[in-house]
């Protein structure tokens, strides 16, 4: 049976909210919760102790915590962050960065994170050898090149898929948040707690095309693997990521495992999501197209036989 | 003895001619991909064969130039072997570096061909001295080419944390995004410079005009629409006019080259060792054209840093054949970010 794993948030949500949403997923049926700050450094509203809380919290009541460390290192005092993570002692650490991997590498099991680029099989074998204990796939790589990259995979080593949410697609030394708000970057005033799931930038003729959550830029469309689950599991996927919304995250992992447990269909789970996600739904990259297509799911393509 | 510092022009070759006219015109370096996907600039009719490339190495060694492969995109299982060969390749033809973003071909340079050079691509993200020293410490990498996302003090810093040579864009197009962490291309086309080695590929574009003005999509999506009095530019999907809560403005950057030649006794200063010069897919004249401005800046520069001033002759030059004929200084400048 495949895991549910809770994503980082990736918003600047407000300090109560984020306590509320983790009091909600320790109700939850995930199995890992991934904690931390992984967008930008000058987000404050919680700090490391804060997070180690939530961590102790969610693990006394059962969840596997892996703390997630920042995508983009620029500074002295972003590398000083990240080695107080790197150090806790106490939870497995998620590396978002090579800078991270240079801290964790021979000493702590670590989960090496979506945006370490992993694309072919020696460098999934470099990275166990390396102390990894779990990849998580790049957003980008379709179901055909996983299935390659599967079959010669290390032992002991766990694939995680992002299955649902906006992707995160590029990230920037620049905040188009402040940039929106015609505001240096150093003087942002935090504006991005006002967007809980982001900006979104629409196209000339009003279609929603990407969303700005400070230095990085995420896809509109809400990344939807939900009827994808029997390819997933043929592919050897044993954790599915579900990437925090503002709402209905608690309901989508409940969904999530239905399906894996034959309770409700794809089909219907399908159209339930649709109705929760912020935006549309798409799945183009599983299907090895583009990211913002919605490809013909198993689900719909048994329903269209049937 | 510690050998005398230089800073070397690393100059974009995308073809024979546009080597030759990159060596002639005073580069140190020349960089190259080969012909196909293993490199971030994979266009038709650019780039090299087996035979171009030691044509190339030839006539770069005998003028005393380096020449540097860029392998830099990632590769998937299925085309592993094309890659590994590329490898090879650089090495048969006597190329003095190879420039790589994925772990995987490091490990795999390293252990087969030890006397290769290897310089980690713009591509590996590498933005703090922690990876860098990664790629150092587990595979001798000599030179990290730095992502365009640090403003200088923040590159000063980094440079202290580290004994890798850095190389710095100078001059050309302008990412905003950290480079190997964007996969906008892929989101809207399918192919990106991480699986494909191309961003907003010309294949996926369409130029129409309509009733509205001349509108440039890509697969599809509007990325903008000119009105008659404007110079209508490629598609590149981050240098559009998108729409944020009825604003209508480049929401991510303008179309804009960056330009650091303002810089340059800065970036000697802290002994960075290459200034990049992008643009392969851009024509002989112009490699010409910037190699010749950058050489006589840097030497300029080098004679007497204290007195540097940046030519308005340099200046004007480089502004013709700057993108949209605007110029930045990027991330380097902090108001920037």
């Amino acid at each position: 049976m495949m895991k549910l794993a809770v994503g980082p948030i990736l918003y600047y949500w407000p300090r109560d909210t984020v306590f509320e949403f983790y009091e909600q997923i320790a109700a939850s049926c995930a199995d890992i919760v991934y904690l931390g700050e992984t967008v930008c450094s000058r987000r404050h509203l919680l700090r490391l102790p804060d997070w180690l809380e939530l961590a102790g919290m969610l693990s006394a009541r059962g969840k596997q915590v892996v703390l997630s460390t920042q995508a983009l290192l620029e500074s002295e005092s972003d590398l000083k962050a990240l080695r107080r993570i790197a150090g806790n002692g106490d939870f497995a650490v998620e590396a978002n960065d090579m800078g991270a991997v240079n801290l964790l590498a021979g000493r702590v099991p670590f989960v090496a994170g979506p945006f370490l680029n992993i694309y072919n099989q020696q460098t999934l074998a470099l990275m166990a050898s390396l102390g990894a204990q779990r990849w998580v796939m790049p957003v980008e790589m379709a179901r055909t090149a996983l299935l390659n990259l599967q079959q010669t995979r290390p032992a002991g080593l766990e694939t995680e898929v992002f299955a649902y949410g906006r992707l995160p697609l590029a990230f920037s030394s620049r905040c188009f948040t402040a940039r929106f708000h015609n505001l240096p970057k150093d003087d942002c005033r935090f504006l991005c707690v006002d967007d809980p799931d982001g900006k979104t930038m629409r196209t000339r003729e009003g279609k929603p095309f990407l969303v700005i959550n400070g230095i990085q830029t995420q896809s509109a469309l809400v990344h939807n693997l939900i009827g994808d689950l029997p390819s997933l599991a043929e592919a050897g996927v044993e954790v599915l990521r579900i990437s925090p919304q503002s709402a209905h995250t608690a309901a989508v992992i409940q969904l999530f495992r239905d399906v894996l447990e034959q309770r409700v269909t794809a089909e219907l789970a399908l159209q339930q999501t649709q109705r929760m996600a912020p935006a549309e739904c798409c799945n183009g990259y599983w299907h090895g197209g583009a990211g913002m297509e919605q490809h013909f799911s198993a689900a719909e393509a048994c329903a269209a036989v049937a | 003895m510690q050998p005398e510092y230089k800073l070397e022009l690393v100059c974009p070759a995308g073809s024979l001619p546009a080597l030759k006219a990159a060596v002639d015109n005073g580069a140190d370096c020349v960089y190259m991909g080969f012909r196909d996907d293993t490199n971030a600039r994979n266009f038709t009719g650019l780039n090299f064969d087996l035979t171009n490339a030691r044509s190339g190495v030839e006539y770069a060694h005998a003028r005393g130039a380096q020449v540097l492969l860029a392998l830099n995109t990632y590769p998937h299982s299925q085309g592993w072997e094309r890659w590994k060969r590329a490898i090879d390749n650089a090495a048969d033809t006597g190329m003095d570096a190879i420039i790589l973003a994925d772990l995987g071909l490091m490990q795999y340079a390293m252990k087969t061909h030890p006397q290769l050079h290897l310089h980690l691509s713009v591509q590996g993200s590498a933005s703090n001295y922690e990876a860098i020293n990664f790629y150092h410490e587990h595979f001798g990498v000599r030179r990290a080419v730095l992502p365009r996302v640090l403003s200088f003090a923040q590159v000063e810093e980094l440079a202290k944390g580290t004994k890798v040579e850095l190389e710095l864009f100078g001059f050309g197009g302008l990412c905003v995004m950290a480079e190997g962490r964007c996969a906008l291309s892929s989101y809207v086309t399918g192919e990106s410079p991480n699986n494909c080695g191309v961003c907003s590929p010309p294949k996926a574009v369409r130029w129409q005009q309509t009733a509205q003005g001349m509108e440039s999509r890509l697969n599809g999506v509007l990325i903008d629409r000119y009105a008659d009095n404007e110079n209508a530019g490629y598609p590149t999907l981050c240098k559009g006019r998108f729409e944020v809560e009825g604003a209508t403005y480049y929401a991510m950057e303008e179309p804009t080259s960056l330009n650091t030649l303002e810089l340059l006794p800065e970036l000697m200063r802290i002994k960075v060792r290459g200034l990049k010069i992008e643009g392969r897919q851009r024509s002989p004249a112009y490699v010409a054209q910037v190699t010749r401005v950058w050489r006589a800046a840097i030497d300029q520069c080098k004679r007497n840093p204290q007195s540097f001033a940046v030519s308005p002759a340099w200046s004007a030059e480089l502004g013709k054949l700057a993108e949209g004929q605007q110029q930045t200084l990027g991330a380097y400048n902090r108001p920037w970010k």
